[in-house]
């Protein structure tokens, strides 16, 4: 099939996408931004370290710096210049934005017709894209919950208290990098995935191809034990049950197993990262349990995000455990 | 005056007298409009304008501290502020940003509930008037819309820079909780606005975001431990987001108080909070001088809470 130009224009056109399209230039550039003076900063640390006379006298920044100017200057007119400067130029560029781009409206609501693919607006296909891997109470509940709760938590789970008020990369490697992981690398592509490839019926359409509302996906999704080929009917006379419920309950046993093992290996590898050199092992150090066991389990849930959707992705597997009353 | 002529003879006539006081009266009015001419050049001296402003508007220091201490708007800010804070790269003005556009949402939110209202049988129409027939209408919801997408990509990008700067340690640990909730916020803000058109984009999104509501564990009926706690579609928590068991004129009610009350009061006050805390917490955290490894102290237990004074920093 050709490649389907008017297809990505379409999307990427949909007023409604307008942001997300932005926000793909924006995260990068600022990502740079941060990291370019992190950078900076990072080649003054290092003089400093080497240099103890220097370390003493040197102006700690790498902002321009002259003995004579006093630290603070006034909020007025300088800070303020700046604050009503940056206002118009946002309302310019805002009615800019809305003289030349006109916000969606469709028919109007109609509960017997719908809009496939129905998508939430954009910066909530993070958690429909979830949809996708978790039942709806993990991806719509639990996940939501635990991002918000993760985010709360991590001024007190992070212990180093280098790099307070200042960029720097090679003073907060891990935490910058979780960071980047979990914010551009699972949440943004999310959503991108979810605006762009994503098309009718949820299904996965690379850039290009044609949305085709008609497309069947043959893919037939496994679950972990039907993988393993997990039978626990032999049970049914050891338990006096029949068949079907020994199955069913070999199935949610077998299920722990995986579930077990991922906890462990995640728990070590998480554990490796974090004591890896001679400054994260101090920095592990300064840290009380609670706040060590907040930071593991926070850290291998996250983890358990890409894992489940390279098994749906690549393995066709959707659950790792089944039980009567929950899946996951 | 007649009296002080000096040349001993008063004038008696009235018409004369009146003549006399007529002229000294012409003498002082336009004394006095040219002294209030000279006065409308320099505004600042004007007793309305001193009423108003309480201070001169000159480069004197103590002045320039007054202007901002002494203004209510103004006062969020401290008089001083660190030198280096004030460039753009810093801070990227992501939180001033996203502070401006939520002032923007107001603004224009306002002036669309004057064309708006949440039934069924007028929302739709009232989007219609407003893009075809109200002036500027469009123009108004245009921005309303694209400010609410700004407003989030601005409301992250500024979370983005309060981690690079690495300013939620101490002592801000609770002000990035603030903003935590703040973002949430926000984005709640944008997603119960979707529905108030009434259209397909909006009912659908909605349904498919209240849709996840029915799997809460416990408090949906068809999450985990739903049914067991006696959630049927008639009592769970989506019926209570809805108002109904389908996304019908209860809930475009509810969207719309959610919207247009409820949650931007919430969010006025946390900004409220948030600020206060930035203040509270010694201002802006940079830009700091660099920190070296060698010189991280031992962590001392119970940690000391570090307070300033107000006004500083
Ligand atoms: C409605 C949303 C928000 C508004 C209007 C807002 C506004 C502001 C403003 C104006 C500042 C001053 C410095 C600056 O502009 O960067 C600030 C600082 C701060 N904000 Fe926000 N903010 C919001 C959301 C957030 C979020 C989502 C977070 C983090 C999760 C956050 C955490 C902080 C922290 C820790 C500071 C202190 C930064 C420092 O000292 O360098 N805020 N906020």
């Amino acid at each position: 099939m050709p490649f389907d130009w008017r297809q990505i224009w379409e999307v990427a056109s949909a007023p409604d996408n307008v942001p997300i399209v932005a926000l793909l230039f924006l995260a990068p550039f600022y990502m740079w931004y941060a990291l370019r003076q992190g950078i900076a900063n990072d080649k003054l640390i290092a003089i400093l370290e080497s240099d103890a006379q220097a370390a003493k006298t040197k102006y700690r920044k790498t902002q321009e710096w002259d003995p004579k100017w006093e630290r603070e200057v006034h909020t007025w007119p300088y800070l303020m210049r700046m604050e009503f400067l940056v206002a118009i130029l946002v309302t310019v560029l805002l009615m800019a934005w809305s003289l030349t781009l006109n916000a969606p409206l469709e028919e109007p609501a109609n509960p017997n017709v719908t809009m496939n693919p129905a998508k939430a607006p954009w910066y909530f296909l993070g958690l429909q894209e979830m949809l996708v891997y978790f039942d709806p109470w993990i991806a719509g509940v639990v996940m939501p919950t635990l991002i918000i709760v993760g985010l709360m938590v991590i001024p007190y789970i992070d212990s180093n208290p280098l790099g307070n008020g200042y960029y720097t990369y090679k003073q907060r490697r891990f935490s910058i990098w979780t960071f980047l992981v979990g914010f551009i690398g699972l949440w943004v592509l999310m959503i991108v995935i979810g605006t762009f490839i994503r098309g009718p019926g949820w299904m996965w359409f690379w850039p290009g191809q044609t949305w085709d509302a008609e497309r069947v996906d043959y893919a037939v999704n496994r679950n972990l034990d039907q993988v393993f080929g997990i039978d626990g009917s032999w049970l049914a006379p050891i338990f006096h049950t029949t068949k079907d419920q020994a199955a069913i309950w070999a199935r949610a046993i077998f299920g722990i197993f995986p579930l077990v093992i991922f906890f462990i290996v995640a728990a070590i590898l998480v554990h490796w990262v974090c004591t890896r050199t001679e400054f994260s092992k101090k920095i592990y150090k300064r840290m009380s349990l609670l706040q060590l066991v907040t930071m593991y389990t926070f850290l291998i849930l996250m983890l358990s995000l890409p894992i489940k959707i390279l098994l749906r992705l690549v393995f066709t597997i959707k659950y790792i455990w089944v039980t009567p009353w929950f899946s996951i | 005056m007649p009296e002080e002529n000096g040349d001993g003879k008063s004038k008696t006539g009235v018409l004369e007298k009146a003549k006399d006081s007529a002229a000294a009266l012409r003498e002082t009015l336009t004394e006095k409009a040219k002294q209030q001419a000279t006065e409308l050049k320099e505004p600042e001296k004007t007793q309305l304008y001193r009423s108003i402003f309480r201070v001169k508007h000159d480069e004197e220091p103590r002045n320039r501290a007054l202007s901002v201490l002494s203004n209510v708007f103004f006062h969020l800010h401290p008089a001083k502020v660190n030198r280096d804070a004030t460039k753009y790269n810093f801070t990227w003005g992501m939180g001033g940003i996203t502070f401006y556009l939520f002032i923007v949402l107001t603004f224009t939110g306002v002036l669309l509930m004057f064309y708006y209202h949440p039934s069924k049988i007028q929302a739709f129409r009232d989007i219609l008037y407003l893009e075809n027939d109200v002036p500027f209408g469009k123009l108004l919801r245009n921005m309303h819309r694209w400010a609410a997408h700004l407003m989030i990509i601005a409301v992250w990008l500024h979370m983005f820079r309060v981690f690079m700067t690495g300013s939620y340690k101490r002592p801000r640990e609770f002000n990035w909780c603030v903003g935590v909730l703040l973002m949430v916020l926000t984005m709640l803000l944008s997603f119960t606005g979707y529905l108030l058109p009434d259209d397909q984009l909006g009912f659908w999104a909605v349904t498919v975001g209240t849709n996840m509501a029915r799997a809460t564990p416990l408090l949906g009926n068809e999450g985990p431990g739903g049914p067991q706690m006696g959630m049927t579609p008639y009592n769970d928590v989506r019926f209570a987001l809805l108002g109904g068991s389908i996304v019908d004129a209860n809930a475009l009610l509810r969207a719309y108080i959610w919207h247009c009350i409820a949650i931007p009061l919430i969010v006025a006050i946390f900004l409220g909070v948030h600020f206060w805390r930035v203040r509270k917490d010694g201002g802006i955290s940079g830009p700091a001088p660099v920190m070296l490894e060698s010189e991280i102290k031992e962590e001392r237990s119970p940690r000391p809470v570090i307070l300033r004074p107000s006004g500083m920093g």
